[in-house]
């Protein structure tokens, strides 16, 4: 059989061939920490049980697994308590179909000689009583929420056509009295790393296109500077230190450029640097203030924001720069634009009566729609398979981060680090 | 027509008894897997997080230089860049005391208030301190001797959102560095 390594992590996947096996134990019943809320249309449900051998175990994968794919939106979680499985058993179709699930997951967590876990499931579709496929990873414990995640993409993909990006990683700032620190984590916001611990602010962060490098911005030289950070070395390498202030980096499409804001020639405006360091090169002359730029997704185009018009808005223009046009028309106050990786839609933010709240629009016609309730909205990141957008907000004095469908109806607040957590970036597909 | 619908009432009776479908049957599999080293390409794995993360402390903040006694801050209005008539004498002072040193490097520190994203205020926080440059630069202070940096709202001097709280956060300090 072919293996597919994972470079940074130790999953191993193999496609597993199952014969039919006796009924397991019973299974314990997971404990499920979920946090979404909203009503969708067209959900499937989905019964994720729990895997034989978890109790033992330090994840739940049942419940990791469970908890992507509400998130997404598309699935309804179907109880599963009380019934054990593991990915052998053939399950009762019936009794599934009666619980009113169309699909079903199950499998068992076994600790190996060498420490670490093999983790095995199974898909079927309890509607035509079908096996849909199943895999088997050898982890070490570090990498079990790895292996839930690459199950839960594994349903996801099989089940809706699209690609999963619940093994994908965010980073996100937290601030904790006088400390902040720049995390790593799972995309549900767990499993959080420290990559960067400062007496000073950390903002805006940007994953670099190959998911190895975040640059972000840093104030522990008492004024804002533009770093590239190796995730997984730890070195970092100064993009922009110029007199004045230096911001808002954001990476070209090809990992070669990084657009910023640099206040070096007065104001705020825009230039582009070579990722391996250089020369600025200008890319827009304005008296106004000219920051927050994004790539798009092929790379043709720099979506930006401006108050060249007396207010903030955003307009896009040329990647190498040139004549600007604005892109949003409704609202006195829209900032920080993200573009969704098919690069269909533009998320950002708009003050409306005060409140800051994360819009969408539609590219192709210019539609708009609020998809918040909340006040104090920030940072949209786009999921690398579009279907996802995380930002930070606020809920009951506290800063979390929450993500949202594009149609805004499901919601989930991401669990993860104390304190309070703003400035999310969504990284990139793991090659 | 009528075999349509006599496939189509046996496709119902398939579909309702879920054991008519046989399962694959398929031989056991090897259990002895192998994996991919935990290290990285230059096969040392100890200096690398268990998912490829490494931290970095950048520890303590350093200790300002020596400062004037007196008014280092002018305040701003909401939205506002203007330096109101009643910080000229503020600035005055602060401009006596750069230009009587020469090797005095001073930053001046634009604030905004808690409303509205972080980088556009980085940008209006940049708009206070090179107002209040400029407002140096015309009583004689040399641009060497100045550095206008912007920390948004990231530092402010005042939690709270009531109205006090902001217009003591919408502001520029001249920091001796």
């Amino acid at each position: 059989m072919t293996v597919n390594p994972f470079p940074r992590f130790t999953a191993f996947v193999r496609v597993a061939c199952m014969g039919l096996a006796l009924l397991a134990g019973a299974a314990v019943q997971a404990q499920f920490r979920v946090d979404v809320a909203g009503i969708g249309l067209n959900q499937l449900p989905i019964a994720v049980s729990a895997f034989r051998g978890e109790d033992g175990a330090p994840q739940k994968i049942a419940a990791i697994v469970q908890a992507d794919l509400e998130r997404s939106g598309q699935f309804r979680a179907v109880d599963a308590a009380g019934v054990a499985l593991d990915e052998l058993t053939r399950p009762d179709v019936a009794l599934w179909r009666q619980k009113g699930a169309d699909s079903l997951v199950s499998g068992s967590v076994a600790r190996l000689a060498d420490g670490r876990y093999d983790v095995r499931f199974r898909l079927w579709d309890v509607v035509r009583g079908q096996d849909l496929g199943g895999q088997s990873y050898a982890v070490t414990q570090g990498d079990l929420r790895l292996a839930a995640h690459r199950i839960a993409d594994f349903v996801y993909e099989k089940l809706t056509g699209e690609k999963g990006a619940f093994s994908t990683r965010i980073a996100y700032v937290t601030k904790a009295g006088p400390r902040y620190q720049l995390w790593v984590a799972d995309a549900d916001g767990e499993n959080a790393q420290s990559a960067l611990a400062s007496p000073e602010p950390i903002i805006s962060p940007a994953w670099s296109p190959n998911g190895a490098q975040l640059a972000y911005v840093s104030f522990e030289s008492r004024k804002p500077v533009v770093y590239s950070h190796d995730v997984a070395t730890g070195k970092r390498r100064l993009i922009a230190n110029f007199k004045g202030s230096n911001s808002a980096p954001a990476w070209s499409p090809d990992g070669r450029t990084l657009a910023v804001t640099l206040s070096r020639d007065g104001g705020s405006q825009l230039f582009a640097i070579d990722a391996a360091g250089g020369e600025p090169r200008r890319l827009a002359q304005s008296s106004s203030i000219d920051t927050e730029p994004v790539y798009s997704p092929d790379g043709k185009l720099i979506f930006f924001v401006s108050d060249r018009g007396g207010a903030p808005q955003i307009y896009k223009m040329p990647a190498s720069g040139g004549s600007a046009e604005r892109v949003t028309f409704t609202g006195s106050y829209n900032i920080s634009p993200a573009v969704s990786p098919d690069g269909r839609w533009l998320a950002y933010i708009s003050r409306v009566n005060g409140a800051f709240k994360l819009h969408l629009m539609e590219l192709a016609g210019g539609g708009v729609t609020v998809l918040t309730d909340s006040a104090a909205d920030e940072s949209p990141s786009f999921a690398p398979n579009s279907r996802l957008i995380v930002y930070a907000t606020q809920q009951q004095g506290r800063e979390v981060l929450m993500t949202t469908t594009l149609d805004g109806k499901i919601k989930a607040r991401l669990s993860g680090q104390g304190g309070n957590i703003r400035e999310p970036d969504w990284g990139p597909f793991q090659k | 027509m009528k075999k349509l619908f006599l496939v189509l009432c046996t496709a119902a009776l398939m579909a309702g008894c879920g054991s008519a479908v046989k399962l694959d049957n398929v031989p056991v599999e090897d259990k002895s897997g192998t994996s991919i080293s935990q290290s990285g390409a230059n096969g040392d794995g100890s200096a690398v997080g268990k998912s490829g993360v490494t931290s970095v402390d950048v520890g303590k903040s350093t200790q300002q230089a020596a400062v004037p006694a007196g008014a280092r801050i002018v305040y701003f209005d909401y939205d506002s860049f203007i330096i109101k008539p009643e910080f000229q004498t503020v600035i005055e002072a602060q401009a006596r005391f750069i230009k009587a040193d020469r090797t005095r490097k001073v930053a001046i520190e634009g604030h905004t208030d808690e409303r509205g994203g972080r980088e556009y205020n980085l940008a209006l926080g940049q708009k206070r301190a090179e107002a209040v440059r400029g407002a140096l630069g015309l009583l004689g202070v040399s641009d060497a001797q100045m550095e206008a940096v912007s920390f948004g709202k990231e530092k402010p001097a005042v939690l709270g959102s009531d109205e006090a709280a902001m217009a003591k956060n919408r502001r520029a300090e001249i920091s001796y560095r």
